[in-house]
């Protein structure tokens, strides 16, 4: 107990502050500009969303565990599907990992008290809300029936729902994607630490620099999508509907002009999460750093180039198809680059099986998948039989959540120390990632082989002979629905009953570990001076190992 | 016909490019497990041969190889444009209707299918083909998005409001075939499913003689444009006429008020009939009225066949005549295919 105590420098029992202690009331949290308080508050928001986008999951698989459209009125599934793509997409997937990880992370990381813009970023919390807010107030009053891909001229002229709302909703909710994206490109350009040279930053960093590059400039482009189709509803100028002169082609163009590169405000910050979880857990530094970094740059500007890949069917022309399909092809290889170097960084390492390392192989394997089978999608020839169906379903969930969702939960374990000061049960953690492992792939599998059979996606009835695979999809929900499930209950708990964590549970070489835990409201006491590169294991970027190993050995006696 | 294992892992081979997509789809599962054993056995073989044997250690740094890197960018973009090209050469042949194929009208209406045959048979929900020969589709739809999918054949193709579009396939085996609306389009969206019937020649010939044939579109085409709709009154020909003349203009080129130069498909006589004003004929004035509104889908398709049979030489395409249709007159429902269900019968 003693060699403890001499190590974390009384960290542990001396009660100083840190930034949950730092104001109690509830103005003191609503009105704070501490960047670490924000990312909680996003934290409890987003998993109100995430839960309720795990309702509608639950219900659709429920749904579809028998052919006929028999648990809810097809009507009422029409909704739940659109409201999980929705709330999964809008409120939980794009602001997961920036809003949440980024916020607390990335000033942490490059050793700045706080964002540049901190009311800035107390703005875009509460225009999420707002955004949020408008939106379940639209679901609650009787829901949207559109898709969440809105297409026209369903959404515009035929569709009851209530479009409108939650279009405003979506609306200022992108402003709040937009300030996030500016503030952190500020944040990243002017507060580096001293010797926090670009080449030093951790690739987290660099993933969200690319991620904020895309929210910045496409946002701004379903912004406008949105906007136009209020008008087009409102007033009923032509601009989507044919009946009234408009084109319903040029809504899918602005739509996925804005929602493909959104794919990639997605999966890039979860690229960056799974660069730092297999990097510190093999103790080696990424194997080719530059090349991770750039990739992360490429894939931000090739995504721009790819929408029309969501038309190939809708009757652009087939020049236009193969054109979209070749660039489509490129931007596959700067994904393959991340997986090579993963791999080749476990190489002569030191790998240890913490919950956030299974949950990094986990996502090697999904994404894996899920890129792979991006390639058919992208075959021009091959995706005019596959679109539309439970191949696209299945494709986009490896890419979401065994590409993103396990990034997050990998994340959220390994720095759930340094937000709480908490260490989470190892124990429930490895057995919570096995579950969610075994569970996505027993409910996504199938649905590949259901859609080269031909199902369509959004049928709330389906022939019967596809049914034997529908229930190993739900049966794998379930499973899924646990190991999901179990992370609130052991998480939470660890916050009273967990073991204190030191500053720096994992002795990882990040500027974030070299502060307390939780960290004190201006995140250092002292500014820090970076003089080793990113990555760096050896005591020669001042980690005391040797103390480490003391302290374990206490802990053990 | 569906297979009846347990777990159905293909659709039918039924089209002549069925073949084709599902080779590109073995290529791809070829090429996925290719990449994926390696890595799985590297990330396995690591994470066993390197696991942590002592805390904390510190492993020899490794700074990545330039050599490694490009290798790993060009074989991924070698094999990626391999796919791509394969891709393109199958969707080349998918979306490019041949010249000799036997048109069927398609008309996508929440939530149903309606067909019509040249012969004048019309079909709600079903589609009636004979194998071995080409059938090209030109489709549109009265209100939101639907999309014509035939997993059977492995082809669909969105239906957009306000223009055409064009799906077409050669179906290799006689069966009955699901049909699907893969393009969400609102409430019964999962239930604007059907039947692709393939039928032999000599079964569709007398499927054709046995329905009930109506006008065919050309008939009734000629019928709205005569009488109903009153277009003869400008368009009959003749020197002297208000509105251009129609005859011999399909797939020719139209000189526009204003110079440009537009060539007169079935998109530009829908336009010309629904939005007269934007493309004029020169030595025309715009003084045609719209007929937006007034025409269904299914009369736009019947007065397009009849302007297009205007021009005999140009229109290649051939009608579903039956074969021998004398040899069959007689006999109307002796070989229909059994067990036709009911319209809407299947949810």
């Amino acid at each position: 107990m003693n060699a403890q105590t001499a190590i974390t420098e009384g960290h542990a029992d001396t009660p100083k502050g840190n930034y949950l202690t730092n104001g109690s009331t509830l103005a003191s949290w609503l009105l704070t500009k501490d960047h670490k308080r924000i990312a909680i508050m996003y934290l409890i928001s987003v998993s109100v969303f995430f839960m309720m986008g795990g309702l509608y999951a639950a219900t659709i698989r429920l749904e579809l565990l028998t052919p006929a459209s028999d648990l809810v009125e097809t009507a009422t599934y029409n909704k739940v599907f659109t409201q999980h793509g929705i709330l999964m997409i809008f409120f939980f997937l794009i602001p997961s990992i920036p809003a949440i990880l980024g916020n607390f992370l990335l000033p942490l990381m490059i050793g700045a008290k706080d964002l540049a813009l901190p009311r800035i970023n107390l703005l875009s919390l509460y225009i999420y809300w707002l955004g949020g807010g408008l939106t379940l107030f639209a679901l609650m009053q009787g829901g949207v029936d559109t898709g969440w891909t809105f297409y026209t001229p369903y959404s515009t002229t035929f569709s009851n729902s209530f479009v409108m709302f939650v279009g405003l909703g979506i609306f200022i909710n992108g402003f709040s994607s937009i300030l996030t994206g500016l503030n952190f490109i500020v944040t990243i350009h002017t507060m580096r630490a001293p010797g926090m040279t670009w080449f030093r930053m951790p690739l987290f960093v660099w993933a969200h620099y690319a991620t904020s590059l895309v929210m910045i400039l496409g946002t701004p482009v379903v912004a406008i999508t949105v906007l136009l189709l209020a008008i087009e509803r409102a007033t009923h100028v032509g601009i989507f509907d044919p009946s009234i002169g408009g084109d319903p082609i040029l809504f899918q163009h602005m739509f996925w002009f804005y929602s493909h590169p959104a794919v990639y405000i997605m999966i890039l910050p979860g690229m960056g999460v799974i660069s730092e979880l297999i990097s510190n857990f093999s103790r080696k530094k990424v194997f080719g750093y530059e090349f991770i970094a750039f990739s992360s740059i490429a894939i931000a500007v090739f995504g721009f180039l790819v929408w029309g890949h969501h038309m190939f069917v809708s009757g652009q022309s087939i020049y236009a198809g193969m054109v979209f399909s070749f660039l489509t092809m490129v931007v596959a290889v700067p994904s393959a680059i991340k997986m090579f170097n993963w791999t080749a960084t476990l190489y002569k390492g030191s790998i240890s099986f913490d919950t956030p390392m299974l949950y990094a192989i986990g996502f090697m394997g999904l994404f894996l998948i899920g890129g792979l089978t991006g390639l058919f999608l992208g075959a021009i020839g091959l995706t005019v039989h596959l679109t539309d169906t439970y191949f696209v379903v299945a494709h986009f969930h490896y890419v979401m959540v065994g590409g993103q969702v396990i990034a997050y939960l990998g994340g959220i374990h390994y720095w759930w120390p340094k937000m709480t000061g908490r260490m989470y049960s190892e124990f429930w953690g490895k057995i919570s990632a096995m579950l969610v492992f075994v569970g996505f792939n027993l409910t996504f599998f199938p649905q590949f082989i259901l859609g080269y059979q031909g199902m369509p996606r959004r049928y709330a009835a389906y022939p019967e002979e596809l049914q034997v695979l529908n229930i190993f999809s739900t049966a794998g929900a379930s499973v899924l629905g646990i190991g999901l499930i179990m992370p609130a209950i052991y998480l939470t708990h660890s916050l009273i009953f967990g073991k204190k964590a030191g500053d720096n549970p994992w002795m990882h070489p990040g500027l974030e570990w070299r502060t307390s835990s939780p960290p004190p409201t201006e995140n250092f006491d002292v500014m820090p001076v970076v003089t080793w590169e990113a990555y760096e294991f050896g005591e020669e970027s001042g980690l005391d190992l040797e103390g480490a190993k003391r302290r374990d050995a206490a802990g053990v006696a | 016909m569906q297979n009846t294992t347990w777990v159905p892992l293909f659709p039918d081979q039924a089209s002549t490019f069925a073949w084709q997509v599902d080779a590109l789809y073995f290529y791809l599962i070829a090429v996925s497990v290719a990449f994926t054993i390696p890595i799985v056995v590297a990330i396995f073989f690591f994470a066993l041969k390197y696991r942590e044997t002592e805390k904390y250690a510190t492993p020899e740094e490794m700074h990545g190889s330039m050599l490694l890197e490009t290798v790993w960018s060009i074989i991924p973009f070698v094999i990626s444009m391999t796919i791509f090209i394969g891709g393109a050469l199958v969707y080349f042949n998918q979306y490019t209707p041949p010249e000799d194929a036997m048109e069927v009208y398609v008309v996508g209406k929440q939530w149903m299918w309606k067909a019509q045959h040249q012969t004048g048979q019309r079909e709600i929900n079903e589609l009636h083909v004979p194998v071995g020969r080409k059938v090209k589709l030109t489709m549109t739809t009265e209100d939101v998005l639907h999309d014509f999918s035939i997993p059977a054949f492995r082809t669909k193709a969105d239906v957009v409001p306000g223009r055409y579009t064009y799906m077409w396939f050669e179906a290799t085996k006689p069966g009955k075939y699901h049909l699907y609306c893969a393009e969400y389009c609102g409430l019964n969206h999962s239930g604007m499913v059907g039947w692709i019937y393939v039928m032999e020649q000599r079964d569709f010939d007398n499927w054709l003689s046995g329905s009930v044939s109506g006008q065919t579109p050309v008939e009734m085409g000629k019928d709205l444009f005569t009488n109903k709709l009153g277009c003869a009154s400008c368009h009959a020909g003749g020197p002297a006429q208000r509105g251009a003349k129609l005859e011999g203009i399909y797939n020719h080129d139209v000189k526009l008020v204003g110079g440009a130069t537009v060539k007169a498909d079935e998109q530009y006589i829908r336009n010309s009939i629904l939005n007269p004003s934007s493309q004029v004929v020169e030595g025309f004035q715009p003084i045609m009225p719209t007929f937006k509104g007034q025409v269904t889908e299914e009369q736009l398709n019947a007065l397009v066949a009849y302007i297009k049979s205007l021009s005999p030489n140009a229109a290649a395409s051939t009608a579903a005549m039956p074969a021998t249709p004398a040899a069959n007159a007689n006999t109307p429902a002796a070989n229909k295919p059994a067990a036709k269900p009911a319209a809407n019968a299947n949810k």
